[in-house]
């Protein structure tokens, strides 16, 4: 008989437990009993939940075969009985119990608390959302991880910030001095307002008084400074709980009843209770492995953290003090960082970075190990040998708990090649992502050659091939190939190179020698299908057209007996037309106004768009008219792979911009820049560059975006997986585009120009050339004949494809199998 | 018969001396890309390949069952003058027919030569 596993709490910690447990099929009937009225969800990144993420996004998927019972708190727990019983006066019985019930945040006793809110759930969010409608100031009461967090939220909402922290500097958990001021600068140079060293005397609607007397506008308050674990159920039932509170449990996550486990931030474990995401996991497989009668044991957890917060890098590891230590301060270029190091300066006990925490993934694992280079070298980036050396115990993710050994175990036992393989392996680099760099080097020392050759006939990835030909003025194939590859060229590089050269604006994709380098979608400028014929998609920007024009659209469909459907991007498609009826079907497209959709290219597809605020009674902005101005500026511009877009005029989001390559969303401040989102196989949301730009920041950012993404990306690598791949991420993206790290804004601004100074309509430029319109025969000795393989039947009152297979088993196959 | 245009035959006209059918002008070939043409009723691909020659196999796709092996992007694989198919790229070598990614298939390959600018393709 299945034994009945009760999970009180529905948080991270509670449905990693029930993750693992189903994973291991360990035979528990499982219940979890949640307090608030949803399943579990990503608190990491509560945050986002204010920029436009939606709740759902942030939920846990809940594992198959639990049941879970929501918005029912449990009350009591009899012990003897082996029992809990909740609010709702439900009575369900144990065989084990775990206890997940989180924290709460710690409210200051002070007069008027009643009056300001906390930052803990999605509730919270959304009343603070809602307070911060009709206020202009906002407070945060508290300045470290969290209160930053807050800070961070009440100023996308669009309020003037000020943080209250009663330590003498921002963070003083996870910085120093130093690095405090450091941060300090970093933050007012966004702002906002720091008040530190003095505590909080009152709260009254609409202000705050700080000790020292100083008195603040606040039409929101929110305290954020600390918490508190949730340890009333396990103190009412007479379990062990420590001095400050918390519920003791054994290193197996066992309370004092050996019926009960205790996990997450409600756990005193080894007389911490922890307040970061992973040791709150580490702690769920442990209780998860001792459930299916393991003898795992939580021995701690490295409180290391990396950040960014406010746009500032901030991490810590180690130790946070130390015999020795070497410190580096910029503070004119915001930069902070500290080594502590053994009396012998010969083991690393720690460090604190701030405003660069580039050195943090190479140096994390060396903590409490010799160091492989003197301290300043180890600062100052001198770390690209240290993945190789690291030690097969090092521990390489801390989100996941992944060890050095663990990633080259996987690389060598699986055949790994690339950073998404050891992902899936083994969940290294899937959650932060801070460790990748590092994965990268135990790859490279693992002798695995990161295959970088696009094929057989260039050594080159796609992005030197693209500088090669940029920068050496390269115009043809032949110059490239007899230059710097070999051999004749293939279905890959053919069309790479083929994509480049548009890219760098070579002129029509059909003049010359290029004609040759394309694929049969771009050289017929249609989409083959299945029976080889083709499919026509004329351009409709933002998805707006006339009657006129889907008269005509209608017309053309009919006259050539062609299939038609909506697409997903908000234009129709045309189905059926053979090779020798496309100049003729695009004549009549172009006449009344159309021109190419490029839908055959890996090039801008469509910019979809919602109504928007012409005609929607809760846009904020014209969506529609942004769209039809990025789809004209960007119609025509070649990429590795295909470009979708979308403007969505509230936050409501009806144009899904979040799944697309670079998705624009209205704010009533301006407009929010989301990029690198994808559908299709791996979907993707995109992530949010930038917020609340005016219409010509946008532009630029949009602008170096893609140039970036077309210099920089693979072959067919989508924004979404070249994103993924990039060193630094999001953050260095924004670096580039935003802050211009680089000094290639101009650079990218002026390519972009170009683009769309020299844009002509493939369609029209074809049928004014009659050597470009020679190829459109089915035969070239038989110009008006057409395929009499292609034939048709009818389905829902339109043609469908007779499959060719079928007609060859009637006719005889001209096939040869041996 | 040809008709009037000397470098159009009709499907089915005369074959010349020994089974050669001329098709089109060499001119009329794009360097390193297909053409289909149409030999009574055989659907023939041609390639004028780097080297200037120009080589023939049938133009039926053999994977996706539709013609249009002619409409691929002409290349090399090691030494082999070869043809990707458009629908799904696999492979074909062009001197062989032998399907470069899967040995079990082949498709017909044409004897194809050029005679007085004019192309002339043999077919069995």
């Amino acid at each position: 008989m299945r034994r009945n596993l009760v999970v009180v709490g529905h948080g991270p910690a509670a449905h990693r437990l029930t993750e693992l447990l189903v994973e291991r099929g360990a035979g528990w009937a499982i219940t979890v009993l949640g307090e608030e009225p949803r399943p579990a969800y990503d608190r990491v990144a509560l945050t986002s939940y204010l920029t436009g993420t939606g709740a759902d996004e942030l939920t846990y998927p809940v594992p198959e075969g639990v049941e879970l019972l929501l918005g029912d708190p449990v009350t009591e727990i009899g012990r003897a009985a082996r029992t809990v019983t909740t609010r709702g006066g439900r009575t369900l019985p144990y065989d084990a119990l775990v206890l997940a019930t989180g924290s709460s945040p710690f409210v200051p006793p002070v007069p008027g608390a009643e009056h300001a809110f906390v930052y803990r759930t999605l509730d919270d969010l959304d009343a603070i959302r809602a307070a911060s409608a009709g206020a202009r100031t906002g407070v945060v009461v508290g300045g470290g991880l969290l209160g930053l967090e807050a800070a961070d939220a009440l100023r996308s909402l669009g309020l003037e910030t000020h943080i209250v922290e009663v330590a003498p500097w921002l963070m003083p958990r996870q910085v120093d001095e130093g690095g405090g001021a450091v941060l300090r600068r970093h933050v007012e140079g966004l702002g906002l307002t720091v008040h530190t060293g003095v505590p909080l005397a009152a709260v009254e609607p609409g202000r705050v008084t700080l000790a020292d007397g100083t008195a603040i506008d606040a039409g929101v308050v929110v305290f954020s400074a600390g918490v508190r674990p949730r340890d009333e159920l396990a103190r009412a039932a007479g379990l062990d709980v420590g001095e400050r509170g918390g519920i003791v449990v054994d290193a197996g996550m066992r309370t004092s009843d050996p019926a009960i486990y205790a996990i997450g931030e409600c756990a005193l474990a080894g007389g911490t209770v922890y307040g970061l995401v992973a040791p709150c996991f580490a702690m769920a497989e442990v209780a998860a492995d001792r459930l299916c009668g393991g003898t795992a044991e939580f021995a701690g957890a490295d409180l290391s953290t990396r950040l960014k917060l406010l746009g500032v890098d901030v991490a810590q590891f180690g130790a946070a003090s130390g015999p020795l230590d070497v410190t580096f301060m910029d503070p004119v270029g915001g930069v902070y960082k500290r080594l502590f190091v053994s009396d012998d300066a010969q083991t690393l006990l720690g460090g604190i970075l701030v405003g660069d925490a580039g050195p943090y993934s190479a140096l994390r694992p060396f903590v409490g190990r010799p160091l492989a280079g003197t301290p300043t070298e180890l600062l100052f980036g001198g770390t690209a040998a240290l993945g190789g050396d690291l030690p097969d115990d090092a521990q390489v993710c801390s989100c996941n708990n992944v060890t050095a050994g663990r990633v080259r175990e996987a690389i060598a036992g699986e055949g790994l090649t690339d950073v998404p393989g050891i992902k899936a392996c083994t969940r290294a680099g899937a959650t932060c992502g801070s460790c990748v760099p590092m994965l990268k080097r135990l790859l490279a020392s693992s002798g695995v050659a990161l295959g970088k050759a696009m094929c057989e006939h260039f050594d080159h990835s796609r992005a030197e091939l693209f500088d090669i030909i940029r920068v050496r003025g390269i115009r043809t194939f032949s110059e490239l190939i007899s230059a710097h590859g070999r051999g004749r060229g293939c279905d890959v590089c053919k069309p790479a190179v083929a994509s480049i050269l548009a890219s760098l604006g070579a002129g029509h994709i059909l003049d010359g020698e290029q004609a040759a380098l394309q694929d049969t979608n771009d050289h017929f400028l249609a989409n083959i299908q299945r029976n080889g014929t083709y499919s026509i998609v004329p351009r409709i920007p933002g998805g707006e057209i006339t009657p006129e024009k889907l008269i005509v659209i209608g017309e053309v469909a009919r006259d050539f007996g062609l299939y038609t459907k909506i697409t997903g991007g908000q234009r129709i498609d045309l189905f059926g037309a053979r090779v020798e009826q496309l100049p003729v079907i695009w004549k009549r497209l172009v006449d009344a106004g159309f021109e190419s959709g490029h839908a055959y290219g890996k090039a801008l597809r469509t910019v979809k768009s919602c109504v928007g605020s012409t005609w929607c009674r809760y846009g904020v902005q014209d969506s529609v008219g942004l769209a039809i101005a990025l789809e004209l500026r960007y119609r025509g511009l070649r990429a590795p792979h295909k470009l979708k877009s979308a403007v969505s005029g509230c936050a409501r989001e009806c144009a899904e911009a979040r799944g697309k390559d670079f998705g624009i969303i209205a704010t009533e401040g301006g407009w929010n820049l989301y990029v690198g989102g994808n559908g299709g196989f791996q979907p993707r949301h995109a992530d949010l560059l930038a917020a609340d730009l005016r219409m010509d920041e946008l532009i630029r950012a949009i602008d170096r975006f893609l140039m970036f993404y077309i210099r920089t990306a693979d072959r067919l690598q989508r924004t979404s997986a070249w994103l993924e791949s990039l060193d630094g991420g999001l953050g260095y993206l924004r670096e580039v585009i935003i802050d211009d790290s680089l000094g290639i804004g101009a650079d990218l601004d002026a390519a972009m120009e170009r683009h769309v100074g020299s844009y002509q309509d493939e369609w029209a430029a074809t049928l004014a050339d009659p050597d470009k319109l020679r190829r459109f025969v089915s035969f070239v000795n038989a110009p008006g004949t057409p395929d009499p393989t292609i034939a048709f039947e009818t389905e829902r009152d339109q043609i469908k494809p007779v499959l060719i297979t079928e007609i060859g088993a009637r006719g005889g196959l001209e096939v040869t199998r041996a | 018969m040809t008709t009037g245009r000397p470098d159009v035959l009709e499907p089915g006209a005369v074959e010349t001396a020994r089974g050669w059918v001329p098709v089109c002008d060499y001119a009329a070939l794009t360097p390193e890309r297909g053409a289909c043409v149409l030999v009574g009723p055989h659907q023939v691909a041609l390639f004028r390949t780097f080297d200037g020659r120009v080589r023939a196999i049938g133009q039926l796709d053999p994977f996706s069952g539709a013609y249009v092996l002619s409409r691929g992007i002409v290349g090399s694989r090691g030494d082999r003058a070869t043809v990707a198919s458009p629908m799904h790229k696999q492979v074909f070598d062009l001197e062989t027919g032998a399907c470069l990614d899967d040995p079990r298939v082949r498709v017909p390959v044409y004897d194809a030569r050029v005679r007085d600018g004019r192309v002339e393709v043999r077919v069995p």
